[in-house]
């Protein structure tokens, strides 16, 4: 399908598209995924209260995405129609991240070797366990890479520095609003500081039932935020 | 199980039921013959002044048989909603859980939940696409309730075999004993009723209608088996404890006997 008459090298190829992707996701703005007593929260630095980052899979399962708005929301469809479908022809505990990050491996890769264009997308998808100990977080790059994170991940623009602020900040064991106080300084660094109306938090907690998922409103933001 | 995936302008969106057909698991099915499969029988819904009371007996029969004792009519179906179900058990069930996942799958995939009308519409729906079935004798015929979260009360919808969907404004009673139970909802419904009290009226016409309908079960405090029975408020769905459900139907018989020279 290519131009006629030009070669270009598998080596050179592969290296533009993950040139192209970098690229797109590296204009975008971070989401930071991390451990904490009761489950895992989300923070990603996000103005619009409608076009959201970070989504309920199911019920123990969530997912967040940086880079460009309408991939990684297909993404996320796509997995809320996998593990609602699975749970209806199974059971509701046979749906768990593991396979949908393998799942969605499958999708990104087959898009990076076979289409055109890359998606412009990293995705973290996160399981919490009965106990703190099972909990699981999964990071997926453009290319189909799965890597499986412990305790913290960080993606999108500048995000290698955000995780190194979170590592010199994170411990086992944080409260909820200590976490959210982090991933807020982690993603804004040095120079800025990011208020409740920038930022986009939500938990998967232990203590919220069957859907574990939980958006927090912006006054509940501000509150951790301003707490001593 | 693989990722279902769709081109733009193909894509089943928000529905569950297109997304299982899409993917080959369609849930409508031609059935040879007539069937007299277990069936489940009186089931209600009123209004109180806080949102509604749902319940349900537990009995199944299947002919002159008890198939069930014990079996759920009264199911949670979201947060703010719930569905109680007649007809024959085993379509009936199929068709709540598939009306629980359709609801929440349609409050992930749009990022909102749907408005109460809009989910009796989804019901009325399922039931419609059961017509086939029900006409070889799977009818299922549910009562849905919920508390409405923009007008800020509670509301209630009957449905018929052809997915009909009424919304009723005090009552709703349906299965082989709800002529029963609903004259007793009729005769002792008021408005702006407390949820103690609702159910109290609740269990009553439940016993009226095991009382006249060989397929509706009384409640049975020698296995300790007593109706589902569920209250939905502001605060969501509630499952009225076996416990409290006791003491109400102690009192309840304790008047009957009086009332009908029992010991």
């Amino acid at each position: 399908m290519g131009m006629p008459g030009f070669y270009v090298s598998p080596e050179q190829l592969v290296q533009d598209k993950a040139d192209f992707a970098r690229k797109g996701i590296a204009r975008g703005r971070a989401l930071v995924g991390m451990r904490y007593v009761e489950g895992i929260v989300f923070v990603a630095e996000n103005t619009s209260a409608t076009l959201r980052k970070v989504s309920e899979i199911y019920d123990r399962i969530a997912f967040g995405g940086v880079g460009r708005y309408n991939e990684f929301d297909q993404l996320r469809i796509a997995g809320v129609r996998h593990a609602d479908q699975k749970g209806f022809v199974y059971s509701r505990e046979d749906v768990d991240a593991r396979s949908l990050a393998n799942q969605y491996a499958q999708i990104m890769g087959q898009v990076f070797t076979h289409e055109h264009k890359p998606l412009e997308v990293e995705i973290l998808l996160a399981e919490i366990g009965d106990e703190p100990d099972d909990d699981q977080l999964f990071h997926l790059m453009f290319d189909g890479t799965v890597m499986d994170e412990t305790n913290i991940a960080a993606i999108g623009g500048d995000s290698s520095a955000i995780l190194e602020r979170l590592q010199a900040g994170w411990s086992e064991g944080m409260a909820l609003q200590d976490a959210v106080k982090l991933a807020a300084s982690a993603l804004a660094g040095p120079d800025r500081t990011l208020g409740a109306a920038e930022l986009e938090v939500a938990t998967l907690d232990r203590g919220n039932g069957r859907r574990a998922f939980h958006r927090l409103d912006d006054d509940a933001v501000e509150v951790m935020l301003s707490a001593n | 199980m693989s990722m279902p995936t769709f081109d733009p302008g193909d894509d089943p969106g928000p529905d569950f039921v297109k997304l299982l057909d899409r993917t080959g698991r369609s849930i409508v099915r031609e059935l040879p013959g007539q069937f007299d499969a277990g069936h489940a029988t009186t089931v209600l819904a009123l209004r109180t002044i806080d949102g509604v009371v749902l319940a349900g007996d537990r009995r199944a029969t299947s002919g002159h048989l008890i198939s069930h004792r014990t079996i759920e009519k009264v199911f949670e179906a979201d947060r703010f909603s719930g569905v109680a179900i007649a007809g024959a058990a085993g379509p009936a069930i199929e068709m709540v859980k598939i009306f629980q996942v359709q609801l929440e799958h349609y409050e992930k995939v749009e990022g909102k939940e749907l408005s109460l009308d809009g989910k009796a519409n989804q019901l009325s729906g399922m039931i419609r696409s059961n017509l086939p079935a029900a006409m070889q004798g799977l009818a299922v015929v549910p009562v849905f309730a919920g508390y409405d979260r923009r007008r800020e009360l509670g509301r209630l919808y009957q449905f018929d075999i052809t997915g009909g969907r009424y919304e009723e404004r005090d009552y709703a009673s349906t299965g082989s004993g709800s002529l029963h139970a609903s004259t007793v909802l009729k005769l002792g419904f008021s408005d702006a009723m407390d949820t103690g009290a609702a159910i109290d009226l609740a269990l009553s016409a439940l016993w009226h209608a095991a009382d006249e309908d060989s397929a509706t079960g009384g409640p049975d405090p020698i296995r300790g088996i007593y109706p589902v029975v569920a209250n939905i408020t502001e605060d969501g769905f509630a499952r009225i404890d076996d416990a409290d459900l006791a003491v109400r139907v102690t009192a309840l018989t304790a008047n009957l006997s009086t009332q009908y020279g029992g010991v």
